[in-house]
């Protein structure tokens, strides 16, 4: 692989006395584009902060900014078990989940891109056809089948089926980035007197971190985000997730729809995500494999 | 340290491919060996049987007298650069060279001793803290040494190591190379494709073609009586040129005159027809100017007269181009060169001939001048076999 060359910056840029016309329409363009992008993208969320801060009877009164700031709702969502033990399952479920399939599919990636095997082919075209499969189809025969096994509304009913979406994506994104790491790298640990198991960790794992990290991302997400099987295959505080307990939200009073209490709770577990991706920007867009081989 | 003995080795890829076929080679202690030959001919893959990254198929590989047939490549002790560096990019250059000193768990002050006396050899030290990707095509190509002098292994493999290194590097280098082969002692196994690299390395080169060793021999030897038109032609740089030759009453017909055949020659031709045809190869560097050359010489070869096409002069000496305007010598061998060359102008190619002459010769682009060739320096070749007859 080559060392990545960075553009030098057009310099005739910034010197030029008057923009050209072509250049100021685009950047118009892109402006305009970027913009409705975010605000399409960012008003409902807004909207949902907003609804959060309100008091239940200025729920509806159209207001964006609320006229009365409360933090009742937080208060009252965190003053019930139903969401705090909900909030414990949901992160409990997802990080093991999401351990999980980084862990078995890095192995599995590394094998995809590394090792020539009879099947590899239909194994891989496997793993796309069950990561495209409707997972609706497959609530009806869980149910029954966790009912038997005992797995019903416990993690572990969650995490398999998890796990189940959550491989074939890490499998394809990590073979992606293993492909990426040279083979001579290997080679050399090997040679340098590195087992295979010492290889991949010592050197493989760590440059291939960044596309577990982008893995485990969209894994955590995927779990932490699901609504169909955390109804379906739960039915208690025992194991159900914030999405699902966010249905089981009741009002003040028994007619009272409990809108500023599900806006709360879905401000809050959004937060992870943020933090997550965040906190893992840096590493992602890191290219870390540059300088392995001449250049 | 240790001797590496290949005994009939062969390697058959899974497709079928054999890509190192029946190759012995009996490598001595402290030795350094050079495998050269076109690209694709099995050089990489017989380094990489020998470090145990490739099976072996058939046959028998021993370091120090013992089978590694079965071995892992940790357990053969034996250090590698390869054409890539593969240098381990999120370590730093102090951890690439310590890597294997820490897999062998050696203490850190034992490590860090060896780290820095390798650093030092090599012009490293500053760089000790850096990342790969804040080197120096040379500096990196550097790393990768050390990563394999700091551990005092059995032999160092080394493929292509100078070739991603720019024209006048790679001289500096190969001489470092030289140099730190001879200050260590190591048993080295080398590859190129440059035969010049070759010559200039190696205690022996092994000459391959399609995955059999053609050659192994002192360069000296291999210059000299090279076993047959393939090695003739790789070997010598500008190579060697061919020409058409027939075998008529006893004597050579060849484009500029007859000559009598040496005696091995001839008994070698004893009982073949009248008529025979043969490819004659002569080096450039066996052409002189015939002014040059004085009376008693002169009797030992030949003298024609010929138009220079083209003259290169490069200071020390002057490339003379000129055609016989004869046929031309064909064989497979040969074309394979030219293709490996990706030149016209390389062994093969068409019926040009290029003299190598003094610098003092007053030979001009278009004119007429007088040529001698060194008889006695001639080879002749077999055109079924590519044997040189004259070995
Ligand atoms: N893994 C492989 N599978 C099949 N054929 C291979 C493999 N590796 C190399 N070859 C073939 O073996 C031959 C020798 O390759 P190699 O040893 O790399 O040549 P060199 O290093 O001399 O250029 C080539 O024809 C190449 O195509
Ligand atoms: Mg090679």
């Amino acid at each position: 692989m080559s060392t990545v060359t960075v553009p030098a910056p057009r310099a005739g840029r910034a010197a030029r006395p008057t923009g050209s016309s072509t250049d100021n329409s685009r950047l118009l363009a892109w402006t305009t584009v970027n913009t409705v992008i975010i605000v399409v993208s960012i008003v409902p969320v807004l909207w949902l902060l907003s609804l959060s801060f309100k008091t239940p009877a200025s729920i509806p009164d159209s207001h964006f900014i609320p006229r009365h700031w409360t933090l009742e709702n937080y208060r009252g969502i965190f003053g019930t078990s139903l969401f705090t033990r909900a909030l414990l399952n949901s992160i409990g479920i997802a990080l093991i989940s999401t351990f999980l399939a980084v862990l078995l599919a890095s192995m599995a990636a590394y094998a995809v891109a590394r090792l020539r095997f009879p099947g590899k082919t239909v194994l891989v075209g496997f793993a796309l056809l069950i990561s495209v499969f409707p997972q609706i189809s497959l609530v009806n025969p869980l149910f029954n089948l966790w009912r038997e096994l005992g797995l019903f509304d416990t993690w572990p009913g969650l995490i398999i089926p998890y796990l189940t979406f959550g491989l074939p994506l890490g499998i394809y994104t990590l073979s992606a980035f293993f492909r990426e790491i040279p083979w001579d790298l290997e080679k050399a640990a090997q040679v340098d007197g590195a087992t295979p198991y010492q290889a991949f960790v010592k050197v493989i794992a760590p440059l291939a971190a960044p596309g577990m990290v982008t893995t485990a991302i969209l894994v955590f997400i995927q779990c932490w985000n699901d609504f169909v099987f955390a109804i379906s295959l739960t039915s208690t505080n025992r194991s159900r997730t914030v999405p699902a307990a966010i249905a089981f939200f009741s009002g003040a009073s028994q007619f009272a729809q409990p809108i500023g209490s599900i806006a709360a709770a879905a401000v809050i577990i959004t937060i992870p995500i943020i933090l997550f991706v965040l906190f893992f920007q840096r590493r992602i867009v890191a290219g870390l494999t540059s300088g392995a081989v001449k250049g | 340290m240790a001797d590496i003995v290949l005994d009939h080795v062969t390697k058959r890829f899974a497709d079928g491919q054999v890509a190192v076929d029946d190759v012995s080679l009996d490598i001595h202690d402290g030795e350094f060996v050079i495998l050269v030959g076109p690209s694709g001919c099995g050089k990489s893959t017989t380094l990489n049987m020998i470090a145990g990254l490739e099976d072996i198929s058939e046959g028998e590989l021993r370091i120090g007298g013992k089978v590694v047939n079965g071995l892992a490549p940790k357990d053969r002790d034996i250090a590698m650069v390869f054409q890539s560096y593969a240098l381990y990019p999120h370590m730093t250059v102090r951890d690439n060279m310590g890597f294997a000193l820490k897999l062998a768990k050696l203490p850190a002050d034992q490590i860090k001793t060896k780290v820095d006396e390798a650093a030092r050899i090599l012009d490293l030290v500053p760089y000790l803290d850096r990342k790969p990707a804040n080197l120096s095509g040379g500096q990196r190509q550097r790393v990768a040494m050390g990563r394999a002098i700091v551990r005092d292994p059995k032999a160092f493999l080394m493929d292509e190591p100078l070739s991603n290194l720019d024209a006048k590097l790679r001289v500096q280098t190969r001489t470092e190379v030289s140099r730190l082969q001879n200050r260590l002692g190591t048993t080295m196994v080398y590859v190129t494709h440059d035969q010049t690299e070759a010559l200039t390395l190696g205690d022996r080169v092994a000459v391959m073609r399609s995955g059999r060793v053609q050659q192994f021999a002192s360069p000296e030897e291999l210059y000299d009586r090279p076993k047959n038109i393939f090695v003739a032609g790789f070997i010598g740089s500008p190579a060697m040129n061919f020409m058409p030759v027939t075998f008529e009453g006893g004597r050579l017909r060849t484009a500029f005159g007859d000559i009598s055949p040496s005696p091995a020659v001839v008994s070698k031709l004893a009982g073949s027809a009248d008529g025979r045809s043969l490819i004659l190869g002569i080096r450039p560097e066996h052409f002189e100017d015939a002014a040059l050359v004085t009376g008693a010489e002169k009797a030992d070869g030949v003298t024609f007269p010929t138009t220079v096409d083209v003259l290169e002069s490069l200071g020390a000496d002057k490339f003379a181009y000129f055609t016989f305007g004869g046929e031309v010598a064909r064989h497979a061998e040969l074309e394979e060169l030219a293709r490996d060359a990706g030149a016209a102008d390389a062994a093969g190619g068409g019926d040009q001939v290029v003299a190598r002459l003094d610098a003092a010769s007053g030979a001009r682009e278009g004119e007429k001048i007088d040529l001698w060739v060194d008889t006695a320096k001639m080879y002749i070749f077999d055109p079924d076999t590519g044997a040189n007859l004259a070995v």
